[in-house]
């Protein structure tokens, strides 16, 4: 239950919540102590950073194939007519079988106002799928713009790097205000407002109908990103992240954190889309030996690669042991 | 959202230095001008809609009305699904320029109409959302349009002229299907020219008319049985009402000639605009009547 509305906090924007001394458990708390006591010194970080190397690329890798292979599979099944993945992200037929997707579904019934038997089998078959693979799962290893942002990405740090550009935050809560604002405007205007600025869409669409120039548009959001702010599509508007995210807070898939060999200087943190999930990463956080990263996290396992001492790693299942 | 963030920082957070609360301040207008400018720009996909210049001749049971089609763009996921199904592909995408009209499917007659080569409405069934609506079943059931002669001057059969040669010249991409040549698959027009005496393209290629005569034939062998029957067997169901024919007309000038005239039956797919030879068209789809059969 904790999870949960602690994950709802952080999907909605609030601050991670610090935990206070007594919700500490004792076992964790004997790790903080006897991290206090023993504090690491240079060499120990010098080893492990030898021994880890730059960090993997394992699970990068795999999410990078998985990403391209859905949005290839669309692709090519319009291009040979081979019927494995008719239609586009926003709703598709596997091999026959309804597909929609979950935020484009919900922008259509709010401004359609009927229901339509076919959209309900895709949106139940969509939901219970990435309710089993983990919500945000599909902003990391399905969305095209998280690819592309992520790979602008790259060239953002390294202007900011080169102390080109500044990075700009944003205050988190505007998701929550951007969701709102949208499901209303679908509901009042019956348009689906959304939709049309939609990057994730219009990729998808452009890849496989062919580009257009709502290409522009993405261009901008992405230039926005690259001069302007990190990640900002992803972290501050999106509201599909939402709707996944919310899906997510009742996945068995997670990504967990063990304290136990954590040296906390931050990795982690460094190249995550959403640091916040990563609070408990921060010395003295964590509240419990082994904890669940929240919803928000899009399980891009970014984290679990870079991480030195493999105290970051994929779950399927709540958390209830610990790691020996 | 400023009176949350001052009550949570009254309540909880120790007081901010001034360099931090600069800091908040800024963030926080920069959060206002951000949110302001992608709710703005979204809400300029409202322009075209209002302004009519989104209004397309859509797909076979699009949910609107001649009017207004405010529920098909808010039925519409915009997936292509209808794109990828029609033999033809009649059926293109709208870009951002069409505001919230992106992503919704059209129909371009005079590229490329829907003949109904697919027989079943694929394009409906494809449909995930009733978007295209499903009590659709034959051909004869949709209300794209309607035909009009808009420019009756440029009129071959009018003018008295036959045709001869390629319907839309040797470049000219649109396929329609023939049944005389292959049942299952449309080929170019360029690929089966014509020589008519009196052009007739609008009458002899509309896909209403080419059933009604296909109905009409399969009545005569199988006579006796029921029109349902004569129905199943074609595959589709026989049009009621013919869509067009060249009668004789009166011209303005009280001269009798031989002219295309569009009857109840029309459903406006476009392949008469799409077939007619002369450039621009003599006979185009209004996308703002439909029949009436009631």
């Amino acid at each position: 239950m904790g999870y949960i509305v602690e994950s709802l906090r952080q999907l909605a924007g609030a601050e991670p919540t610090r935990p206070e001394k007594e919700k500490i458990t004792s076992r964790a708390q004997e790790v903080h102590t006897h991290k206090k006591q023993n504090p690491f010194t240079k060499a120990e970080f010098e080893a492990i950073y030898e021994e880890h190397g730059s960090g993997g690329t394992k699970w990068r890798n795999r999410r990078w194939a998985t990403l391209i292979l859905v949005n290839l599979l669309f692709v090519v099944s319009y291009y040979f007519d081979i019927q494995i993945l008719e239609g586009a992200l926003t709703a598709s037929r596997f091999v026959g079988f309804h597909m929609a997707d979950l935020n484009s579904a919900l922008q259509v019934m709010l401004a359609y106002k009927h229901l339509v038997l076919n959209l309900v089998i895709g949106t139940v078959t969509v939901f219970i799928m990435w309710v089993l693979l983990g919500g945000r799962t599909f902003c990391s290893w399905v969305c095209p713009y998280h690819l592309i942002s992520e790979l602008t990405e790259k060239l953002h740090l390294l202007l900011v790097r080169k102390k080109l550009v500044k990075d700009h935050s944003f205050d988190r809560r505007v998701r929550s205000l951007f969701y709102l604002v949208f499901a209303l405007l679908a509901l009042v205007t019956g348009y689906t407002v959304f939709e049309t600025i939609s990057p994730t869409g219009i990729l998808s669409r452009a890849l496989i109908y062919g580009p257009g120039i709502a290409l522009v548009w993405v261009g901008v959001v992405l230039l926005f990103e690259i001069f302007y702010s990190r990640r900002a599509w992803c972290r501050y508007v999106c509201p599909i992240g939402v709707t996944y995210g919310l899906v997510g807070t009742v996945s068995p898939l997670r990504v967990k954190y063990n304290v136990r060999d954590c040296h906390h200087e931050g990795d982690c943190r460094k190249v995550c889309l959403v640091p916040h999930v990563l609070s408990m990463t921060v010395k003295g956080r964590a509240s419990n030996h082994d904890m669940d990263i929240g919803a928000d996290c899009t399980r891009c396992g970014m984290c679990v690669d870079v991480c030195p001492t493999d105290s970051l790693n994929f779950v399927l299942g709540m958390n209830k042991k610990s790691k020996q | 959202m400023s009176d949350k963030q001052t009550t949570t920082k009254k309540k909880g957070r120790p007081a901010l230095s001034g360099k931090r609360k600069a800091q908040a301040r800024r963030e926080f207008l920069r959060t206002s001008v951000m949110a302001a400018g992608v709710i703005g720009f979204s809400l300029l996909g409202f322009l075209p809609v209002v302004q009519g210049t989104s209004l397309r001749l859509r797909p076979p049971g699009a949910v609107k009305t001649t009017e207004d089609e405010k529920d098909f763009l808010s039925s519409c996921i915009k997936c292509g699904q209808c794109v990828q199904v029609c033999p033809v592909e009649a059926i293109k995408l709208a870009d951002l320029d069409e505001g919230f009209a992106v992503g919704t499917p059209y129909i371009d007659a005079r590229e490329q109409a829907c003949d109904f080569s697919c027989d079943g409405l694929q394009c409906v069934l494809a449909c995930p959302t009733g978007s295209l609506n499903h009590d659709l079943n034959f051909p004869a059931d949709t209300r794209m349009g309607f035909a009009r002669l808009s420019r009756p001057g440029a009129c071959l059969a009018i003018q008295g002229k036959g045709f001869k040669g390629q319907a839309r010249g040797s470049e000219y991409q649109g396929l329609l299907r023939y049944d005389e040549i292959d049942r299952w698959n449309p080929i170019p027009v360029r690929e089966h020219p014509y020589d008519l005496e009196l052009c007739d393209l609008c009458v002899r290629q509309c896909p209403i008319e080419i059933r009604i005569t296909q109905c009409a034939e399969k009545k005569e062998q199988a006579s006796g049985e029921k029109l349902a029957r004569v129905a199943e067997q074609i595959g589709n169901e026989c049009p009621p009402v013919h869509a067009i024919a060249l009668e004789e007309v009166a011209m303005p000038n009280g001269e009798m000639r031989m002219s295309p005239v569009i009857k109840a039956g029309c459903v406006g797919c476009g392949v008469c605009e799409m077939i007619c030879p002369p450039e621009p068209p003599a006979i185009v789809i209004d996308i703002h009547k439909i029949t009436d059969l009631a």
